[in-house]
């Protein structure tokens, strides 16, 4: 058991965003977080590296509260990649993975934090770009050089904030190769927010559902059914199944009390 | 088994293009350092009065004649050190600002930092001379008025940028908001000055490096060096910080405390520069920006190289001055401003793409 969040509340000023949030994510596993926007997936991501102060309850890794923490100790621990950067000036892809070296190193990167940058390179097939500059590259790919920044440090939690909502089907399944392949590799524990339910599907081991700051339900992805989708989303959904896979297939927006059948309907009398 | 010894190979290859980047940096660093030293004999050797190369050296080893040596160690070395210093401690502030800031237009000029020295500076023109001529540790009063000026706004930032998440859009607003202020203080202290105390303030207001003399240059190198210093050996804490703020505090860094401090350090450098020399524009803003366009943005030589650039940038645009239309020597605060407007507008045509 390497993350658990125990009983988590934040609220910005009189708006509470989380409250009382549970979640466990064993090493080896991978967690999605998915819920609608402004549900609370960023805060409570955040909440993991103290970008964002719960106003209570706690977070340990390993068993350890994160407020015992130092905050290098902590960013060795636990690893996050941003939905994005909003950095001024962007680096060369090195420098990038670089930087997660950085909770490891003195003032100077050393020889050790270099050889660590490029076995990640050639590990995630990026070794061609190491001196381009990350704004040059597709979409795509400068998400595969943050997850390896994130990996570069080797931690036992990896946070991903949707990780593949800016990219195209081919990059959002390599990037979700890269982690599934990642976190077996080195028993990582994966928490990641996530947007695509088939994706989610796909490649989590278990999905939490959060609704309105709660964690509407936890469980492998079969606990993506119609009831679930509608009460959290709001939308009508049937699920397909197609060879050994099971699709969440979106109909239409649901009415307050309408049913999948209803909206059916009304989507063919459009 | 194959699989593994390729990436290794591969792996490797990855470092060697680095390393290959990096010794590019250091030739840029070295290639700059001998540009620098070009310029500071050209800028010993040019003025209203020029010496040929050999006379330069008999006087810099204190023989050939009085007026000659006198004018080399007491007028020209100077100045050309002043320059130098000042230049490169207003580029490495001005590229510290950028980064802290998390903007490309991030400089001690943008901030209003300049306009808040002028303000202080012409303060003490205005009301010093009643009783309070003199010095405080051999320091002028317009010196000690303008590094008040400058640190006053200097903290009025960093008020704004401590109590409210402040983006970088609303820090230059605030700074533009605060220049324009200075300006008005300014203003109306010349509309109520003497003549004789609006054409000292006018006077101050362009940017001269020949005004430090030796006490005050170590006082500026001391500073300098100080602030160069602190931020080498912070450089890879400013190189995490651009990757972004949320990616930063993932990594360790005390984002909030790193920005005040880098803010604290850069204006402190620049109040001071500022202080001695006058209102230098552009320097800080286009020395770093000529090293991100040739050799990327890395802090840990982007810091370090723009105050190569900016020494060398200033002694240059010094040099002219003193020649353009000699024998009169122009401020080099007009100069910087003249070449600095044309060659920041090719930057900005040019040079997007890599602050994208």
């Amino acid at each position: 058991m390497t993350l658990e969040i125990t009983d988590l509340s934040f609220s910005y000023g009189d708006v509470t965003v989380l409250e009382g949030v549970d979640l466990t994510v064993a090493s080896g596993e991978v967690v999605g977080l998915l819920g609608p926007n402004g549900s609370g997936k960023s805060t409570l991501l955040k909440s993991i590296h103290r970008i964002h102060e719960p106003d209570g309850g706690r977070i340990e890794i390993d068993g350890r509260d994160i407020e015992a923490f130092g905050p290098q100790e902590l960013a060795r621990a636990a690893s996050y990649v941003p939905q994005h950067d909003d950095g001024a000036f962007p680096a060369t892809v090195f420098e990038t993975v670089l930087q997660g070296r950085r909770p490891h190193g003195g003032w100077s990167p050393s020889e050790a934090d270099r050889a660590a940058v490029a076995e990640v390179l050639a590990r995630l097939d990026l070794e061609q770009f190491a001196t381009r500059r990350l704004g040059d590259l597709s979409g795509g790919q400068q998400q595969k050089v943050r997850f390896g920044r994130a990996l570069v440090g080797d931690p036992s939690v990896m946070v991903l904030d949707e990780p593949t909502s800016a990219l195209d089907l081919k990059h959002q399944l390599d990037v979700m190769e890269l982690v599934s392949t990642h976190v077996r590799e080195r028993d990582v524990a994966v928490v990641a927010a996530l947007h695509d339910l088939n994706l989610a599907s796909r490649y989590c081991d278990r999905i939490a559902l959060l609704h309105d700051g709660e964690i509407h339900v936890v469980g492998p992805p079969e606990v993506l059914t119609p009831e679930t989708v509608r009460t959290v989303y709001g939308v009508d959904v049937s699920v397909v199944h197609h060879g050994e896979r099971r699709l969440i297939v979106p109909e239409a927006a649901s009415k307050m009390d309408g049913t999948g059948e209803q909206a059916r309907t009304q989507l063919e009398t459009l | 088994m194959s699989t593994d010894r390729s990436s290794d190979l591969a792996g490797a290859a990855s470092v060697r293009a680095h390393r290959e980047s990096r010794r590019r940096k250091v030739a840029f660093l070295g290639g700059t350092t001998i540009l620098l030293a070009v310029l500071w004999v050209i800028g010993v050797a040019v003025g209203s009065v020029s010496y040929p190369l050999e006379d330069v050296v008999t006087a810099l080893a204190q023989r050939g004649p009085e007026t000659q040596q006198l004018a080399v160690w007491h007028v020209r070395i100077p100045r050309v050190l002043a320059a130098t210093i000042a230049g490169g401690g207003l580029a490495v502030a001005g590229a510290a600002m950028q980064s802290v800031l998390r903007n490309p237009l991030g400089a001690p000029y943008t901030l209003g930092i300049s306009h808040a020295a002028a303000f202080g500076a012409a303060i003490t023109i205005a009301v010093g001379t009643a009783g309070l001529e003199g010095s405080v540790l051999t320091l002028s009063v317009q010196t000690i008025g303008a590094f008040v000026g400058a640190m006053t706004a200097t903290a009025a930032i960093l008020l704004l940028v401590t109590y409210r998440d402040a983006t970088p859009e609303t820090l230059i607003l605030t700074g533009v908001a605060i220049g324009s202020l200075f300006s008005a203080g300014l203003a109306t202290i010349q509309y109520f000055a003497t003549d004789a105390q609006v054409a000292e303030i006018v006077y101050w207001t362009f940017g001269d490096v020949s005004r430090a003399a030796w006490d005050e240059i170590g006082l500026m190198l001391a500073v300098f060096l100080f602030g160069l210093g602190y931020f080498v050996y912070n450089g890879w804490n400013y190189d995490v910080l651009d990757a972004g703020t949320e990616t930063a505090q993932s990594l360790g860094v005390d984002v909030g405390s790193l920005r005040i401090r880098g803010m604290a350090v850069a204006s402190l450098v620049t109040a001071v520069m500022i202080s001695f020399v006058g209102i230098i524009g552009f320097v800080g803003l286009v020395a770093p920006h000529i090293v991100r366009m040739t050799i990327g943005g890395t802090e840990r030589f982007l810091l370090p190289a723009s105050a190569l650039v900016g020494a060398a940038l200033l002694v240059a645009a010094d040099a002219f001055a003193r020649t353009v239309i000699s024998p009169i020597v122009l401020p080099v605060g007009i100069v910087t401003s003249f070449l600095g407007a044309p060659l920041f507008l090719y930057l900005t045509v040019k040079g997007r793409r890599y602050w994208g």
